[in-house]
């Protein structure tokens, strides 16, 4: 297996998502998504999808973890006793992750399947802006009603209580 | 092209599986709420950058691109919603801890 | 032309939010009730073959993947049957302005999304309407933001995007193998297979995120919490709808159109079939909250649609089409009955209440008719549609499911009649003796579901010659 420019991305890509879930604080644990995120894109770019990463880049990156992140604001920080408490308690739920996770890339990497892929057609039209807006017209009106129902659910669910 | 893309196939094949049982294993032991939708997100990821290589491999780039540009607009509203949820729990419990959440069963 | 009942939904959606609402909020509930009675219409008609003019031909420079057929007509016809239903009961039970407004809106953007999963004849717009249809339930069930609710939808939402990522797996393993997202071109790879590893494992995990979404035994994990904590209009709307639809109704088309639907596929499903059936009947046997025992019954008939199914034969897919509309029907009934009830005596609690059939006749009937259909009595409408499964089932060759369902039909009919007993005949308590009938606005609904139960249980012997099945 060569080591090659894509498995080191790769790797950093894992070793990213493995600080997001592990780490104790929820604000580093976002800022980890978002890096995983950044990391997709730089992995889709190379996998010849130059819009989709940069809308990936945009997007997720961004708005996704302005969301997350505000919302870890509104959490209140815990007493010291209960922090080494929680410590304690997240080191024996978490520590099997990166052994599980390391010895199952192993485990698979020796299994050699060999998929007897007939490939399809090479595609005839090649232009994003013309499938997008021509051939699937109707995810169009999809995400045109999916982002209204967006702007409906803020306006519903974030609305604050009235105290009663 | 094509047997140079099949090669490809399978690295990146066990790196997004390992990206899926981080994602379920998240999901799966956590106690706050914040942290199930972070490894949900993972999840979803995974499933893009996968829709992405099948784009690759087959050589229809075209095609995916447009599949997945539509499927991060529909993420970002679905995680709109779910933080809304979210905030909605904790403006009634006052803390994100799912084990404080006593009606939820199994 | 069909399009239009995805984008007239839109439309309206965007032109009742313009300024002037003063005026917008009295149109709205009117025109949604003209744009359902519009769609009975033209789905009955298309059906029946009233119309000369070819309803399919494109109109757009565009090309719009939509096809109409059978299927898609039915459960355009159980879509506009159930949401007249919801919106007269949410008329009713919500008092304020604002909050009808929003629930309209909302009602509108799960119209468009039904219709769309109804229509369309390719994989990835299949996903991305079942997710407007779903996103658009996150809101309605929490709607009103009590406690209970926001827990049991969190739930909800972390299993539903759990079955998400499953789905799109599989559609990139599709991609994978056909190169396009058409079910036509799907089906034609699938057929002549050469790849059978990727392709039985894609398919598979594919029908494992049907079950999730359509709440299948062991996949139930959200249902019965979500049902019994939703407010009163929303659980007859989900149960009614889209539970069936986002689950069952794209299992069906997955079945039909799209995958080689050979022997294991076909054991798998009879057996979650069964294993729902029995369970959820079992399990609502021994309930004592009202909604709570709708849900499990909710479990136990999406079974029996799913049974249908596994027969695999044309009368099997026949009687599971007939019955996901007639169980669209009654359950609505069953549900703004239990709003009725908790609206005028308070609690949901069946030991609780009793010997209400005194002061609240109509909701009473009305009850016991939509129980004897669930049931499976005749003559309405649920025998017929029973019947049709159990003979599919027989005529297979699978003889031990065929029994399993007759003894689930019994089961059925035990714990409805003991709730019917427990709640509206018996003596009355005396917390309750000064109630009435809630008002005009839920009578209504109830009566017209029923009505419709009764009529085609009465009619389907005649009309069965007039189908063009």
């Amino acid at each position: 297996m060569l080591i090659t420019l894509d498995i080191v991305i790769l790797i950093l890509m894992i070793l990213a998502a493995l600080w997001a879930v592990m780490t104790r604080s929820l604000l580093r644990s976002g800022i980890a998504l978002a890096l995983t995120s950044a990391i997709l894109s730089v992995l889709m770019f190379k996998l010849n999808a130059p819009l989709a990463a940069v809308f990936e880049l945009s997007v997720c990156t961004g708005l996704i973890s302005v969301l997350f992140i505000s919302t870890i604001s509104l959490t209140q920080p815990l007493s010291y006793e209960e922090i080494i408490k929680h410590m304690k308690d997240r080191f024996r739920r978490f520590r099997y992750l990166p052994v599980i996770v390391i010895l199952a890339g192993i485990g698979l990497s020796f299994v050699k399947v060999r998929p007897n892929l007939i490939l399809p057609p090479p595609e005839t039209e090649t232009n994003v802006r013309n499938i997008l807006w021509n051939f699937r017209s109707l995810d169009m009106v999809g995400q045109v009603i999916v982002l209204l129902c967006g702007v409906f659910g803020v306006v519903i669910l974030f609305k604050e209580r009235v105290k009663k | 092209m094509i047997p140079q893309a099949i090669q490809a196939f399978w690295p990146f094949g066990i790196f997004i599986f390992m990206l899926i049982v981080i994602g379920f294993y998240c999901i799966l032991t956590t106690f706050n709420l914040i942290r199930a939708l972070i490894g949900l997100e993972l999840l979803l990821k995974a499933v893009t950058l996968l829709i992405v290589l099948a784009g690759y491999i087959t050589n229809h780039s075209a095609l995916t691109q447009a599949l997945v540009i539509t499927f991060i607009v529909v993420e970002v509203v679905v995680m709109t919603v779910a933080v809304g949820v979210v905030l909605g729990i904790r403006s009634h419990n006052n803390s994100l801890d799912l084990r404080k959440m006593k009606n939820i069963k199994g | 032309m069909f399009l239009l009942f995805i984008l007239l939904p839109l439309f309206s959606l965007i032109v009742l939010n313009l300024p002037f609402r003063a005026m917008m909020k009295k149109a709205a509930f009117w025109w949604l009730l003209v744009l359902l009675a519009l769609q009975v219409y033209l789905a009955i008609g298309y059906v029946f073959g009233f119309f000369g003019f070819d309803l399919n031909a494109p109109i757009y420079p565009l090309s719009f993947s939509l096809n109409v057929d059978n299927f898609g007509c039915v459960a355009l016809l159980s879509t506009a049957v159930v949401l007249g239903a919801v919106l007269l009961a949410a008329k009713y039970i919500i008092k304020e302005e604002e909050k009808l407004f929003n629930f309209i809106s909302l009602l509108f953007i799960i119209l468009a999304g039904s219709n769309g999963l109804a229509l369309t004849t390719d994989i990835f717009s299949l996903y991305i309407f079942i997710e407007i249809t779903t996103v658009a339930s996150f809101i309605l069930i929490s709607f009103d933001k009590e406690k209970l609710v926001l827990e049991a939808v969190f739930k909800y939402i972390i299993l539903s995007a759990v079955a998400t990522v499953l789905m799109l797996l599989s559609i990139a393993l599709f991609l994978l193998v056909s190169g396009k997202t058409d079910f036509s071109a799907i089906h034609a790879v699938l057929i002549n297979s050469p790849h059978s590893l990727i392709v039985m494992f894609a398919t598979g995990v594919f029908i494992c995120a049907l079950f999730i979404k359509g709440g299948l035994m062991p996949f139930h994990g959200w249902l019965p919490d979500v049902y019994s904590s939703a407010p009163a209009p929303v659980s007859a709307l989900l149960a009614g709808i889209i539970t069936k639809l986002v689950g069952i109704f794209t299992l069906m088309r997955l079945l039909v159109s799209v995958v080689n639907f050979d022997n294991p596929i076909r054991q798998v499903i009879l057996f979650v079939g069964a294993l729902s059936v029995v369970a959820g009947a079992l399990a609502a046997a021994g309930q004592s909250d009202f909604k709570r025992m709708l849900a499990y019954s909710s479990i136990s008939q999406v079974g029996y649609i799913v049974l249908g199914l596994g027969a695999g034969n044309a009368l099997g897919i026949m009687g599971a089409l007939f019955h996901l509309f007639n169980h669209s029907v009654f359950k609505s009934s069953l549900f703004i009955n239990s709003a009725a009830i908790e609206l005028q005596a308070g609690t949901r609690d069946m030991n609780k209440l009793g010997g209400l059939s005194a002061k609240m006749p109509v909701t009473s009937t009305t009850c016991l008719i939509s129980s004897l259909s669930t049931a499976g009595m005749p003559p309405l409408a649920g025998f017929w549609s029973k019947l049709i499964i159990v003979l599919a089932l027989w005529a297979s060759g699978n003889y031990g499911y065929a029994a399993l369902a007759v003894i689930a039909g019994i089961l059925t009919l035990a714990y409805f009649i003991s709730m019917q007993r427990r709640v509206f005949f018996g003596n009355i308590k005396e917390e309750f003796a000064g109630i009435k009938e809630p008002g005009f606005g839920l009578l209504l609904p109830a009566c017209l579901l029923s009505a419709i139960t009764i009529g085609l249980g009465l009619v389907f012997p005649f009309c069965l010659k007039l189908l063009k099945f």
